[in-house]
Order: C-alpha cells, then sequence, then structure tokens
C-alpha cells in the first residue's frame, strides 16, 4: 500500500528526481519538470499531515529495520507541519521561478540550478521528518551545500563571497552538531531519537553530555541564525537570486529551528534543559537582544533584501524567545510564528523580487515612486510589512499575541513589553520602504516600470492571501501548534 | 595495550588548530585548510570512540570474539563524503572568487567591494 510508506516517499521522490531534472537540458522542460515534482511532494504533505493530525504519530521503519537499529521516520503534529511549511513554500517559489530567475540570470544552466533546489528541498524536508540523529547531519548537509551552490548563483560577485563565508560558517555550525552526536552517541550508543531520549537519562549529569549540549546548542544556533551566530545571513540573502533568497528565508531557518526544538525539548528534555541547566536564561535574553539589534540595523539598510534578511534575524529572536519561554503557550507561539513569518517573509522576498525584475535593483534610491508604477507588486510588499510590524487582522499579530501571552503567563511582563517595543522598531524600516515607494514621484529607471507579469504576481498574492486568512482565521494554524507544543513539551521519553 | 586518552588530546589538538585557521586566517584556501582539519578531527574522535583494547575487525569468528565497535566507522565514512563535498564546492567557489575578484585575499576582497 502505497500511503503506508508515505514517509519515506516524501524524501525519496524529491531525491530521486533531482538527478534526473540533469537530464532535461531545455531550461522550461527542467523548471515544468521541479513544478510538477513540487507540487506532488506538497500533495503528499498535505495528506500526511492530514493523517497525522487525525491517527496520531505516524512511525516508519526504513526497509523494515525496528527503530534501534535501523533509521526510523518519525511524524508527528510538529514535524508534520514542518513538512508542510516547507513543501509549501517549495511549490508556491517555483511557480515564481521561470520569469524571475531567467531574466536575472540570462545564462543559467536551469537543469542544474533546479537539480540544486530538488536536493536542497529533499534535505530540509529529510532534515524535519528523520527520527535519526545522524541521518538528520546528513540531510543538513544534503541541504546546506545544495544552498550554497543556489545562493553562489547570484547576479553580483558578492554572491560568491557570501556564499563562501555561509560555506564556512554552515560547515563549522554542521561540525559541531556531529561533535554534539558523537559525544552522545560515546554515553549512549544510540543514534535514534526517542532511544537517546530514553537512555541519557541516567548519565545527563556526565561531564560528556554536558560537552554534547553546548557543541549541539551552538552547532545548531549557527544553523538558525541565533543572534549573535547570524553573520553569514545577510549577505547570503541579500546576494542570492530573488527566488532563492524567497525559498530559503522561508525555510532554512525554520527547519533548524524546528532541530532546536526537536533537541532540546524532545531528547535532553525541557526538565534538564530548562530546570537544571536553565538555557531559557540565554535563550531569552539572546532572542532579545536578536530582535532589537537585527531591527535596528535593518532600518540603516539601504538594499531592501538586506534590511529584510536582518528583519528575518529579528524574527528568528522571536521564536527563541518563544523557546526559552518554557511552556506550551511560548512553543505554540514559536511554532505558529515558522509558519507565519515563512508565509510573510517569502511573500515580501517575492514582491521584491518582481521590482528586481523591473528596475534590476532593489537599493532603497532606485525605488522612488515605484508605488505609483507597480501598485499591485508594493501592494502586496505593504501587506507584507504590516503582518511583519503584526497589525491585527495579520499573521503577525496572532504570532505576536501568544508570544506575549506566554510571557506574561510567566509573569515576565518586561519580556512582554520589550516584544512590543520591538515592532515599534519594524514599524521604522517597513514606513521607510513606503515613505520612498509612494510619497515620491517616479524618476529615471521608476519611470519606465511596469507592473510585473501576472505568472509573478499571482504566487506573491498566493502568499499574502495567506498570511490575511491565517491572521483572520488561525484556528488551523495554532490547532497544530498547540498540538506539537503538548508533544514537545512531554519530551521523546516515555 | 593502552593508549588512554592520548587519541582525545591529538583529537583536541587538531579540532583547536583547524579552528584558528579558520578564524584568523585571511587567506580563503588556507581558511579551508584549517576547515579540512577541523572536520578530520572530527573524524578521528568518531573512529576512537569505537576502538575496544585488543578488539579485532568485526568480522564473525565464532563466538567470544571481541570486536571494535563498527558503526562509527560506518558514520564517518558518510562524514568523509560529506567533507569531500564542502571541500570541493569550497575549492569551486574559491576559483570563481578568482575571476572575479582576482584575488584570494579576504581583505582585499573587502576593500573592493566596500568601493564599489
Amino acid at each position: 500500500m502505497l500511503l503506508e510508506h508515505l514517509p519515506i516517499l516524501q524524501i525519496v521522490v524529491p531525491l530521486m528526481a533531482a538527478p534526473l531534472c540533469i537530464l532535461l537540458r531545455r531550461r522550461e522542460r527542467s523548471w515544468a519538470f521541479a513544478l510538477v515534482l513540487s507540487w506532488v511532494v506538497f500533495a503528499m504533505s498535505v495528506v500526511m499531515l492530514q493523517r497525522v493530525l487525525t491517527e496520531g504519530t505516524i512511525i516508519y521503519s526504513l526497509g523494515g529495520w525496528p527503530a534501534p537499529w535501523g533509521i526510523e521516520y518519525r511524524v508527528d503534529a510538529v514535524n508534520a507541519f514542518v513538512v508542510f511549511l516547507v513543501s509549501l513554500i517549495g511549490a508556491i517559489v517555483l511557480l515564481y521561478a521561470p520569469r524571475s530567475i531567467f531574466a536575472e540570470l540570462p545564462d543559467l544552466r536551469a537543469n542544474l540550478f533546479f537539480t540544486a533546489y530538488l536536493l536542497c528541498l529533499t534535505g530540509m524536508l529529510g532534515m524535519a521528518m528523520t527520527g535519526d540523529v545522524f541521518n538528520l547531519f546528513v540531510f543538513l548537509e544534503i541541504s546546506s551545500l545544495s544552498s550554497y551552490t543556489l545562493i553562489a548563483m547570484g547576479t553580483d560577485r558578492r554572491a560568491l563571497m557570501a556564499s563562501y563565508q555561509y560555506l564556512v560558517m554552515g560547515t563549522v555550525g554542521a561540525t559541531f552538531y556531529v561533535i554534539g552526536v558523537g559525544l552522545l552517541y560515546m554515553m549512549t550508543g544510540t543514534l535514534n531519537m526517542v532511544d537517546l531520549a530514553v537512555r541519557l537519562q541516567p548519565v545527563l549529569m556526565t561531564n560528556t553530555v554536558l560537552a554534547a549540549f553546548a557543541f549541539l546548542a551552538v552547532g545548531i544556533g549557527m544553523k538558525l541564525a541565533l543572534f549573535p551566530l547570524h553573520l553569514w545571513l545577510p549577505n547570503a540573502y541579500a546576494h542570492a537570486p530573488s527566488m532563492v533568497t524567497a525559498f530559503l528565508a522561508a525555510t532554512a531557518t525554520k527547519v533548524s529551528v524546528y532541530v532546536f526544538v526537536r533537541f532540546f525539548y524532545g531528547i535532553f528534555g525541557a526538565g534538564y534543559t530548562f530546570d537544571q541547566l536553565g538555557l531559557d536564561r540565554f535563550l531569552v535574553p539572546l532572542g532579545l537582544a536578536g530582535i532589537f539589534v537585527a531591527s535596528l540595523v535593518a532600518v540603516f539598510q539601504s538594499n531592501v533584501k538586506r534590511m529584510l534578511a536582518y528583519s528575518s534575524i529579528a524574527q528568528v529572536g522571536y521564536m527563541m524567545v518563544g523557546v526559552g519561554l518554557v511552556s506550551v503557550t511560548g512553543l505554540t507561539a514559536t511554532l505558529v510564528h515558522l509558519f507565519n513569518h515563512a508565509v510573510m517573509k517569502s511573500a515580501l522576498f517575492l514582491a521584491i523580487g518582481c521590482v528586481v525584475l523591473r528596475l534590476g535593483s532593489c537599493e532603497l534610491e532606485d525605488l522612488r515612486g515605484i508605488g505609483k508604477r507597480m501598485p499591485v507588486t508594493m501592494a502586496a510588499f505593504v501587506a507584507g510589512g504590516l503582518s511583519l510590524i503584526g497589525v491585527p487582522l495579520t499573521v503577525g499579530f496572532i504570532s505576536k499575541w501568544y508570544l506575549v501571552l506566554a510571557a506574561l503567563e510567566r509573569g515576565w511582563w518586561p519580556v512582554a513589553v520589550l516584544i512590543l517595543f520591538g515592532s515599534l522598531i519594524a514599524v521604522a524600516y517597513v514606513w521607510r520602504v513606503v515613505e520612498i515607494a509612494y510619497f515620491h514621484e517616479p524618476t529615471g529607471k521608476t519611470a519606465q516600470a511596469t507592473e510585473a507579469p501576472l505568472s509573478m504576481l499571482i504566487p506573491v498574492w498566493i502568499l499574502t492571501g495567506a498570511t490575511f486568512t491565517f491572521g483572520i482565521n488561525s484556528t488551523f494554524t495554532v490547532d497544530i501548534a498547540r498540538r506539537g507544543a503538548e508533544i514537545l513539551m512531554a519530551g521523546l521519553a516515555p | 595495550m593502552s593508549v588512554g586518552l592520548l587519541n582525545y588530546w591529538v583529537v583536541i589538538f587538531l579540532m583547536m588548530v583547524g579552528l584558528y585557521i579558520v578564524m584568523a586566517s585571511r587567506n580563503l584556501i588556507k581558511k579551508m585548510v584549517g576547515l579540512t582539519l577541523f572536520q578530520t578531527s572530527v573524524f578521528i574522535l568518531y573512529i576512537t570512540m569505537g576502538k575496544i583494547s585488543g578488539g579485532t575487525a568485526p568480522i564473525l569468528a565464532g563466538p567470544g570474539t571481541t570486536y571494535s565497535n563498527p558503526l562509527p566507522h560506518v558514520l564517518i565514512l558518510t562524514a568523509i563524503v560529506v567533507g569531500v563535498a564542502t571541500t570541493a564546492l569550497g575549492m569551486a567557489l574559491i576559483i570563481r572568487i578568482k575571476d572575479a575578484y582576482g584575488t584570494i585575499e579576504e581583505d582585499e576582497i573587502q576593500s573592493m567591494d566596500a568601493n564599489g
């Protein structure tokens, strides 16, 4: 029965499709192939999410080998949600791809580009799906290596340096992760997440496990761009091709946040991580520092993509504050913000991609009066910006609402106040774009600019529509997030 | 024969040297050298933890045979592949950087970027 093998098909289908994509030399064909596949993957993720929500956790043993020996895929509400999110963004961004990427890179070898894209998608889905910590490392590297190549495709030569720097920092982060996993293996002799959670219990306070804990926290922290380990992110997002930025900004850091909560809530357990070792005393200040520093830096950026990249670091800060609040509400806020931020940030980056298509630039200076020439695109940008600020009726409001609620629940009202102040800085940087785009007369390049093509506007507006749909009726996302949060709080150890 | 913790000291030494090179050197190739050294130290860490004093290769030769844990070796084979891929990609990027900037010194590249 095919449905039974859904968890592995979710990974194997894009993995097998990637090399086949190389054979399609015509660029439109390779794109169409990748597009069809990404929608197949998305359809599978929808079915899986539905099954998980009705039937509970799905356990799949690879090759029929039972759990501690074989690799196990363990899909619960948390990772089904993350898989759903990644494949959703992956599918929508590909709809947008051809007009944008072929215009930005006229002599791109599309078959290789889409192969890397499919591999990146595979890696992230695998990271989210697997129940084996070493398997996770392999998928982490698949997604990282392919994202380095995707970033290096950028039009500007600075993309090369950005990619190189990301490669160095990403590899250091991934190697830290492997060291941590190795030390855990040394103490427990297992790599299966559930088994690890059980076998770690008697040895939690040994120095080896403490060292593993530290290596994992820093390693995964680097991957998710936790302030101050975020240095690779702004350049990588600013110089990558527009569609790559939209895809990575929406998915890469999110999957790493998932890995973080899976490790520190699931495997180590909330009691050990937070009550005994007090990781929350680092996470909340670092998260808040990330919100403030990155938002303030964003205000002073002259390049819109770079500005949005800094805003992404700030948004990761909100997620980490949610993780550090150690409650079901806090985790709900984090998980719901994973989804919400992915939707709004990819909408914003895609809208800016439309501007890049028409103007060949996303420097603030060049955007004078663009709101009058590209009203549909810029309306989507403004909508996304409102969501970043957290205006009611948008998804940004939902995330912040639960985050503030969680902070108050714990009695940390200064944290709640700081979260609200952080949103005020978002007003400043979003306003800078709005001011240039709407309150100046079109000059120079903007004077001739026309509205972006429909094939690009549709994906932008699907995502913008989603920011309002899930902002007005948040039952769907919040319910899944709350179920996920309860699973995470309980930990993996039975 | 026991070597005690010698291997672990070697691992820590290599790890720190590698990480130091990654952080301190401004030449892109040297950074890759450091990165490779750093990754290699982890390979040795894994291999060391799988070793059992007096153990042989894990070939079934009847009951009572002591053998080393083969799993870390398998894991490290995977990690080596990943390491090679990373190095190859890093080198490919360096070639492109050299083409685009005419140098592989980070300081010079940064000053070229700063001046437009």
